[in-house]
């Protein structure tokens, strides 16, 4: 096991390296990065695997002097081994599609340091959930945050992705500065700096201290993860890296929070309070309304899917945040469950948004656009990308019997569980708060039957979607790998759940025995509400598609089938204009809901003389992007403002800057004297 | 014996299914002085349809084609969980009142996709109105069977039927009738009935459905018809025997069964009644105001719950 650890650091470490050696021929070197990657994700996925099967963790201890932390010591337990066979699950097809997807980088970008971003990326995540130090998982934190930087500006002459890079640096660093305080509290709270202490620490830290170091976190990880109103970058940096990070940015990194929020609240804060949970379900349903909101307004299909991730962060958050509040109400069978099913969606999240991301990547590079307007028609050009695309759509949608149906099957009972609690409030909320979810669901159903109708059917919009055409092999297998493991992963729901509800029973309770969740193929609920088994009803369908498809052919025989044209009403041809737009197709949303979007049009009119013969000249609608006003753009304000103001006392004249250093000084030593 | 009981329920929603729709249609005729269909009527269409060629349209992909197919199919699973006439189903195993919602979801989503895939503007007007609607109706859906749930202590559609059953009447009325309020709304709702879509015209300002299976002909519209009205009557046997669940017997006696027949036939026929009587007394609301319709639904089913917080759970 230990040996399959290092096998992957050393495919990260020399795969990213050795693509330089054929700096020359870039074919080769992407090559280098791509298949070693892969191999690197393979091991991951082994060793992962096996410790989630034995429970058995594996300790790392790399001896050696890193000033301030000194040796360096890694450990992957139950909680960092599925987050590793997240991330390695993931990189596995996401490197097979961008062996072929890179070709579009041959020529224009330097393709080695590409490929050695790309490495250090997965490893920088990998380390992530290994490290057990501080100063080690700060480190490991900055390098993931630097290099994701790095990979969002890749096409750094368009001044949008320097934007969007920007905006993701600043709020990294902002959120991490939160982290860091979250951690300083902690090591002047026990006096250590490894997790372990924290963890032995846990019970004996204050309240108030507790609260403070829960809200760091919360805020430090929720700007990670994309929370709302912390997520402002995310759906602007996640679309302009290429398709492959943008999977891995969406699929796993924000997953990274995920996994250190879980440490933060079930392992360093030790006793939860109820309230961290109605905070977390607070954020967590305002993410997924407003998330799932605004994808429905996008028509950048890249964006689109950076806002479904909010959504589906929320849905993960609202997992987490009943099973704190369960915990609280003291019942610790429920809360696993509910955290087991956070768990769960955010392994379907990674297939489903991973493959989606290859999808819009796909079509990125067969189009050269992603502007779903401008598309239409690609399921005759593109049929392969077309159908994992559709499978994606119909998992994220939560349609039998796909996975992400299984795990929100499985939030929505949690979430209801909470009607067995004391106390009118959780009971009351708990459900309306499923029902929520019920609407994020079909709200999130309708984004992307307009995002695939819209893009993949119908008759091509442009010029670009006619010449549109498939892509290599390579992205066609990695994009059919995840679409599998889209079927896979629900039907094997049976076999993954009790894996998961181990895991989650670690975090949640003390409870060791088995809490039966399935039985046979039959995934259960432990409060009896309601069980459910997919292999069944994909076998029900199966069935019951065939004895119709048989008794039609036996009793009405075969008929003829011609082909014509689509009814036109009586004018001659239709023409792609004609057809529904995405904005068209989302108005009544973007009408009822109004007061979140506070659409603006403007038509400018103009008549030739005759005020009857008016042609509209100019047309524009917009909604208006609501976080950035209210609040992010009043805190550029004042921090401009405020270094304005600051601009007096730099005059640029060293003896005035002497003066400072000289009355700093004096006051420093006027302080000690007074406080000795 | 049980086997044999839950196909004959299978087969029984899916042939009564047509003769529902004749019910209504026929009651709208009389209303209106006209003669209306035979009984027999519906069901020469339907199999005149599935015999007849069809013409599908040169844009069409396969998601076209397999439209029809997806959408009857998750209907008829929908179907196969739901009791009808005694207190089990075929497939009420399988899953929740959760499960039945998305299956029901899933026809749905393949037959938006198909009305946006010949490149029409009717196919993607009904395409999206019908996800904009059914997107308010599904959480008050969800939130009714929770409703339900909280009282019966499950959310498998034949255990809550039992437990209902079993419940003395008034506890049934006094706990669940909002609910009823909601599903019946959502009933209109989903079978594309006025005040929510007019099922009799093919005008592009009114219709929904009607808008996006235009481009269908012959075998598969035939499918998507039936597949609406066994849709339909799915919703108005939830209506009959989740708030009227009194006569379904457990036991396999020639007798009681017979008799659970005939009451069942009888529930539904009121139910139809109900349905039809809202749709000659009203007229179709404007699409913007259906969120206001949707939204009584939600609200009616909040309100059970919230009844049932208030006085006790009544278990």
């Amino acid at each position: 096991m230990g040996k399959l650890v290092l096998a992957q650091f050393l495919f990260y470490v020399l795969g990213g390296l050795a693509g330089f050696l054929r700096r020359k021929n870039p074919e080769h070197s992407n090559r280098i990065a791509c298949v070693s990657a892969l191999a690197a994700g393979v091991s991951g996925m082994f060793y992962s695997a096996g410790i989630l099967l034995s429970g058995k963790g594996i300790a790392l201890s790399f001896r050696g002097g890193v000033p301030l932390c000194g040796a360096v010591f890694l450990e992957v337990d139950a909680l960092s081994a599925f987050f590793i066979f997240l991330i390695s699950f993931l990189s596995v097809p996401v490197s097979i599609f961008a062996l072929g997807y890179n070709r579009e980088y041959f020529g224009k970008k330097n393709v080695p340091l590409l490929g050695l971003f790309y490495n250090f990326f997965l490893l920088s995540m990998v380390l992530v959930t290994m490290a057990r130090n501080i100063f080690v998982f700060l480190t490991a934190w900055e390098i993931m945050s630097l290099v994701s930087y790095f990979l969002v500006v890749t096409e750094h002459e368009n001044p949008k992705a320097r934007r969007a890079g920007l905006l993701y640096f600043v709020m990294t660093h902002a959120g991490t500065a939160f982290i860091a305080g979250a951690f300083w509290l902690l090591f002047s709270a026990s006096g250590a700096l490894a997790f372990d202490a924290f963890r032995a620490h846990a019970a004996m830290l204050s309240p108030g201290l507790k609260n403070v170091v829960f809200f760091c976190a919360l805020v430090g990880f929720g700007t990670k993860a994309g929370m709302i109103p912390f997520h402002i970058w995310l759906p602007e940096a996640h679309p302009e890296a290429p398709s492959p990070i943008s999977a891995l940015m969406s699929g796993a990194m924000i997953k990274t929070a995920i996994y250190a929020l879980l440490r933060f609240i079930f392992f360093f804060l030790g006793p939860v309070y109820f309230w961290w949970g109605a905070v977390l379900l607070g954020f967590g349903i305002f993410s997924v309304l407003v998330g799932i909101l605004y994808a429905l307004m996008e028509k950048d299909l890249k964006r689109l899917l950076a806002f479904s991730s909010i959504e589906n962060i929320g849905i993960i958050l609202l997992g987490i945040g009943m099973g704190v509040v369960l915990i609280s109400s003291r019942q610790p069978i429920f809360a696993l469950f509910a955290v087991a099913a956070a768990l769960y969606h955010a392994l379907n999240h990674a297939a489903f948004k991973g493959l989606l991301f290859l999808g819009a990547g796909s079509v990125l590079s067969g189009t050269h656009t992603r502007n779903i307007e401008e598309l239409g028609g690609l399921i005759k050009k593109m049929p392969w990308t077309a159908a994992c695309f559709l499978t994606g759509s119909a998992a994220i949608s939560a349609l039998p019997p796909l996975n992400g149906f299984v795990s929100e099957w499985m939030t929505l009972l949690a979430l209801f569980s909470g009607v067995d609690c004391e106390g009118f409030g959780i009971r009351f909320f708990s459900v309306v708060l499923a029902s929520l979810l019920g609407l994020a669901g079909a709200l999130a159903a309708t984004c992307f039957v307009k995002a695939f109708g819209i893009a993949f059917l119908g008759l091509p919009r442009s010029p670009r979607a006619e010449c549109a055409r498939e892509g290599s092999r390579s992205m066609k297998i990695g994009m059919i790998t995840l679409a599998l493991s889209c079927f896979g992963l629900g039907l094997a729901a049976p076999v993954i759940v009790p894996i998961l509800g181990k895991l989650s029973g670690e975090l949640t309770t003390e409870i060791s025995g088995n809490i039966p969740l399935i039985h046979g193929s039959f995934l259960v609920f432990p409060g009896g509400w309601s069980q459910i088994s997919l292999p069944w009803v994909f076998g029900v369908m199966a069935v019951s598609l065939s004895v119709i498809a048989a008794a039609m052919t036996v009793f009405a025989g075969r008929v003829s089938v011609k082909t014509g044209p689509s009814w036109d009403c009586g004018m001659r041809g239709l023409t792609p204009r004609m057809q529904y737009s995405g904005t068209g197709y989302s108005k009544p949303i973007r009408r009822i809901f109004s007061f979140l979007y506070q659409p603006s049009r403007k038509v400018e009119v103009e008549d030739e003389g005759y005020s009857v013969l008016r042609t509209a000249k100019h047309f524009e609608s917009g909604i208006r992007p609501l976080f950035e006003e209210t609040i992010y753009r009043p805190m550029a304000k004042f921090a401009l403002y405020f270094s304005e103001k600051a601009k007096r006392i730099q005059t640029g004249h060293i003896q005035i800057y002497l003066g400072y250093i000289f009355v700093t000084l004096l006051a420093l030593l006027l302080f000690t004297r007074v406080s000795s | 014996m049980t086997l044999i009981l839950s196909v004959f329920q299978a087969v029984l929603i899916a042939g009564f299914a047509p003769a529902v729709s004749w019910f209504i249609k026929k009651m709208k005729a009389v209303s209106q002085n006209r003669v209306g269909p035979r009984f027999f009527q519906v069901y020469f269409d339907l199999i005149k349809l599935f015999r007849k060629g069809m013409v599908i349209s040169g844009t069409a992909s396969w998601v076209f084609h397999a439209a029809p197919y997806v959408f009857f199919g998750g209907t008829i699973a929908a179907a196969l969980m739901l009791p009808v006439i005694w207190k089990g189903a075929l497939c009420g195993f399988m899953g929740d009142a959760i499960l039945f919602v998305y299956l029901l979801a899933l026809g749905r989503f393949f037959l938006v996709l198909a009305a946006l895939d010949t490149g029409t503007a009717f196919g993607g007007m009904g395409s999206s109105r019908e996800m904009f609607l059914s997107s308010l109706a599904e959480p008050a859906l969800l939130l009714s069977f929770f409703s339900i749930g909280f009282h019966t202590k499950t959310l498998s559609l034949t255990g809550m039927m039992s437990v209902l059953a079993a419940d003395s009447p008034h506890r049934v009325i006094f706990f669940v009738s909002l609910a009823f309020g909601a599903v019946l709304i959502l009933a209109i709702a989903e079978s594309g009935r006025i005040p929510v879509d007019n099922p009799a015209t093919h005008l592009e300002l009114t219709m929904v459905h009607e808008a996006m299976v235009l481009e269908y002909s012959g075998r598969y519209l035939a499918l998507l018809e039936w597949g609406h009205q066994i849709k339909q009557l799915l919703f108005l046997t939830l209506l009959a025997n989740l708030f009227f669940p009194w006569g379904i017997p457990d036991t396999f006696n020639a007798v009681p069964i017979v008799l659970s027949l005939l009451l069942y036939a009888g529930k539904i026929a009121v139910a139809a009644w109900v349905i039809g009587w809202i749709e000659i007394h009203f007229a179709k609301l404007r699409l913007f105001r259906v969120p206001d319709f949707l939204a009584v639904a939600f609200v009616l089913a909040l309100l059970s719950f919230l009844g049932q917080l208030m006085v006790g759970r009544g278990a």
